[in-house]
């Protein structure tokens, strides 16, 4: 067993474990740490993947983003340190059974299937090959959805404004 | 079993999808299932990613599906938690039984 697989298999089980706490915390406030740890846990994984890019992207904008938003809605909704309202135990009872056997129905299919890698030479994931394909106009560029994106991001962003605005009685 | 391979990513990203899966069935806290929602996510990026790098590392179009997902997973949080302030504001629960009506 060599040195870089026991970096994958702690990666992997710190991922999962921590995911795992993040579906079961007591307290709303532990979940998202919990949830922040398995996030940098995933930017882990594309960094042992080489994919540096990605890695960077992950903690940008989940780390960086998404987490710090979740825990500032925690803080405007909830009081934080109390514990949330449990599930009743059929529901969970019944929930893991489901989520358990459609684990290992898909693991199964994972077993059973045989995945056959390209033969053409490899492209290396660096900054600049990514950026050239995301905005070249060629046949194989990405530069329509990349313009598409940036208009939802726009719609999302008025989206937001005018949903979370505080509305006035009217004089 | 010693070289890490497709197989042992795919095993990962599968057991963080149905962890998800869990969390959104049980929670009854729009928070929580938005988290929930938001490691889903996570594992699909990883089967992109990993399907990227061990069977077509002549293309990079995992790379590209994986930007955009994460950009819309960003947008769709941003819109998910002003819903569930709105909410707040409304009904002083962010519990989904409490949340009957979503109309202004």
């Amino acid at each position: 067993m060599s040195a870089s697989t026991i970096v994958f298999y702690i990666l992997a089980v710190g991922t999962i474990g921590s995911a795992l706490l993040a579906v079961t915390a007591n307290k709303i406030f532990r979940s998202a740490v919990y949830l922040l740890f398995s996030l940098i846990g995933i930017a882990g994984i594309y960094f042992y993947l080489n994919f540096e890019f990605i890695a960077a992207v992950q903690i940008v904008v989940y780390v960086g983003g998404i987490v710090v938003l979740i825990i500032f809605s925690i803080f405007l909704t909830h009081e934080s340190g109390k514990d949330m309202e449990k599930p009743n135990t059929m529901r969970v009872i019944f929930s893991a059974l489901s989520a358990l056997f459609a684990c290992l129905f898909t693991l199964f299919f994972i077993r059973e299937q045989t995945f056959i890698k390209t033969l053409n030479a490899s492209v290396e994931p660096t900054v600049k090959n990514i950026g050239r394909q995301m905005l070249s106009t060629t046949e194989h560029g990405f530069i329509l959805p990349f313009e598409v994106v940036s208009m939802l991001l726009l719609a999302a962003m008025i989206g937001c404004i005018v949903i979370a605005i505080k509305s006035r009685p009217a004089a | 079993m010693n070289e890490i391979g497709l197989e042992h990513l795919l095993i990962v990203s599968t057991c963080l999808f149905f962890i998800g899966i869990y969390g959104f069935l049980t929670r009854r806290n729009m928070i929580t299932m938005l988290m929930s929602v938001e490691l889903i996510l996570n594992s699909v990026n990883i089967n992109f990613i990993a399907f990227n790098k061990y069977l077509f590392p002549d293309k990079l179009d995992g790379v590209f599906f994986t930007v955009f997902i994460i950009t819309i997973a960003a947008a769709e949080a941003a819109v998910a938690i002003a819903i569930i302030i709105n909410l707040y504001r409304h009904y002083k629960s962010i519990d989904v039984n409490d949340a009957e009506k979503m109309r202004f």
